[in-house]
């Protein structure tokens, strides 16, 4: 386990300093400050902060995510001829990527709100919202990881990271809409929950509407929704499904990586 | 070859990168306290050859044994393996000491370390600075000091002398020297013939990964009727000589 953590608190250290890194805590601060500004609310400014949550931050997490891992490749070649075990290596580099993401992603968000003081109410839906930007970053940092290991190619590689996310984001949700509308006439309730629970995103825009009270807009299909996700069995279900679309990537990619000839 | 017992030994090593054989049953002893020069053209198989010594291309046929043991499985071997790349690329935002302590760390806190190439580099009030900053040929020069900051048995120097300045080309030419006195084993490459001239005791000779010739220096000029390396392998590379040769 050592070796993974001393990858990880220098790869960390070069990875936070990134001007890249900074400009995105950056933005969201910026995005943050400006809703409560003129929103006013902070609860209304938490409902909006989700949409730019859920597109932007798998965005720069696969797309900066493999970029930084295609620039470290020599350096990575340099780590391999240490005497150090690959999956660890692989393990540090993962996290070296994903914990920066992670902190600037909360800094940016929380310290507009830290600085005005939330009631308690605020405070549990702040934290939803920074835990879903955060599970996704995990999640697509380790399909930048793996990416970047698999194709050998850089820009290829980059195509296939960007197609990842308009997958995930766009494409997916045209596909769950048009399912909708070509078998309107039949309950499609539970075949939509199964459909959420396909894709990420999904499951971390539903985990927050329904914290939100967005379930109320969504008529009999948002309590069909609220029903799942208050019993037991829903949330066991979303964590298993997010378990693995954390799990999964990094899995393939320690895979992968292991046997790479460099 | 005159040592029975070689720092690394090599025997049927082959490997494919899909249709392209790369290496085609390479066998390789190199002697203790040598230095061998790999040499060949490019494409020949030289970096594969070298990469696979370090465990981060996985032969697809045939052994390597350093230092006796063989490798494959575990790693502490690459603990006494100082490795310079061609390139020394690094993180943009950490600094050359940073860098030095990551490896360090890495190594375990034990390692003995050498920074006399450092000193000699005059290198010291640029370390602190983050690399991105570095000239090219400073970058070169913390890749060389990398390699001998842990004092590893065996060095493998992949084009060491590449976009070095005479003086400091001349600098690591001389530690390489003076290490292979004290015994130290060290596995090279360059396309400068004279200076491998001036380096090496041992030539092995790649093309289209076959090892056409793996001898002493002075073997190989005696057999080509050559008196430069560089004039030698070029008579190699017709078949009419490398044919007999193996």
């Amino acid at each position: 386990m050592s070796t993974l953590l001393k990858v990880l608190k220098y790869q960390a250290r070069d990875a936070i300093r990134s001007q890249w890194l900074i400009a995105y805590g950056i933005f969201f601060a910026i995005v943050a400050e400006g809703l409560l500004r003129f929103g006013g609310d902070p609860v209304k400014a938490q409902l909006s902060l989700i949409n730019v949550v859920l597109l932007v931050v798998p965005l720069v997490a696969i797309v900066f995510g493999t970029v930084y891992l295609y620039n470290a490749r020599e350096f990575v070649e340099l780590l391999l001829a240490q005497p150090l075990k690959r999956r660890q290596l692989y393990g540090g580099l993962y996290l070296g990527l994903t914990i920066p993401l992670i902190v600037v992603f909360t800094i940016g968000i929380g310290l507009p709100f830290a600085v005005r003081g939330l009631d308690l109410s605020s405070w549990s839906a702040l934290a939803a919202l920074l835990g879903g930007g955060i599970v996704l970053t995990c999640v697509f940092s380790g399909l930048a990881t793996l990416i970047a290991v698999r194709f050998e190619d850089r820009l290829r590689g980059l195509g296939v990271a960007i197609g990842a996310w308009l997958l995930l984001t766009v494409i997916y949700d045209g596909f769950v809409l048009f399912v909708l509308a070509a078998f309107s006439s039949y309950p499609l309730e539970r075949v939509t929950l199964g459909l959420m629970m396909a894709n990420p995103i999904d499951i971390v825009r539903l985990a927050l509407l329904l914290r939100f009270d967005g379930a109320a807009m969504m008529g009999y299909t948002g309590a069909v929704f609220l029903k799942f996700f208050d019993g037991p069995a829903g949330v066991i279900v979303t964590l298993a499904a997010l378990t693995l679309w954390v799990s999964l990537p990094i899995a393939l990619g320690v895979r992968t990586f292991s046997r790479k000839d460099f | 070859m005159d040592s029975v017992n070689g720092m690394i030994e090599i025997s049927a090593l082959s490997k494919a990168f899909g249709p392209i054989e790369v290496l085609r049953s390479v066998d390789l002893t190199v002697g203790r306290g040598r230095v061998l020069a790999i040499v060949g053209p490019n494409g020949a198989g030289k970096t594969t050859l070298i990469k696979s010594i370090l465990g981060l291309t996985h032969p697809d046929a045939g052994r390597i044994s350093i230092d006796g043991a063989m490798i494959g499985g575990d790693d502490a071997y690459r603990a006494r393996i100082g490795y310079m790349p061609q390139i020394g690329r690094f993180p943009e935002n950490l600094s050359a000491l940073d860098l030095f302590a990551m490896l360090k760390d890495l190594r375990g806190g034990t390692a003995v370390v050498d920074e006399e190439l450092i000193d000699r580099f005059c290198i010291r009030d640029q370390l602190a600075k983050p690399l991105r900053v570095l000239s090219g040929g400073t970058k070169q020069k913390v890749n060389a000091a990398l390699a001998f900051l842990f004092s590893p048995e065996l060095f493998i120097l992949d084009e060491p002398t590449a976009g070095l300045d005479p003086l400091s080309s001349s600098i690591l030419k001389d530690a390489i020297l003076a290490l292979r006195s004290a015994g130290k084993t060290f596995v090279l490459t360059s396309h400068v013939m004279s200076e491998l001239e001036e380096l090496a005791d041992d030539v092995a000779f790649l093309l289209n990964g076959k090892m056409l010739f793996v001898g002493a220096l002075d073997d190989l000029k005696k057999i080509t009727h050559q008196v430069t390396l560089e004039r030698a392998v070029a008579s190699l590379m017709t078949p009419a000589v490398a044919g007999p040769t193996r």
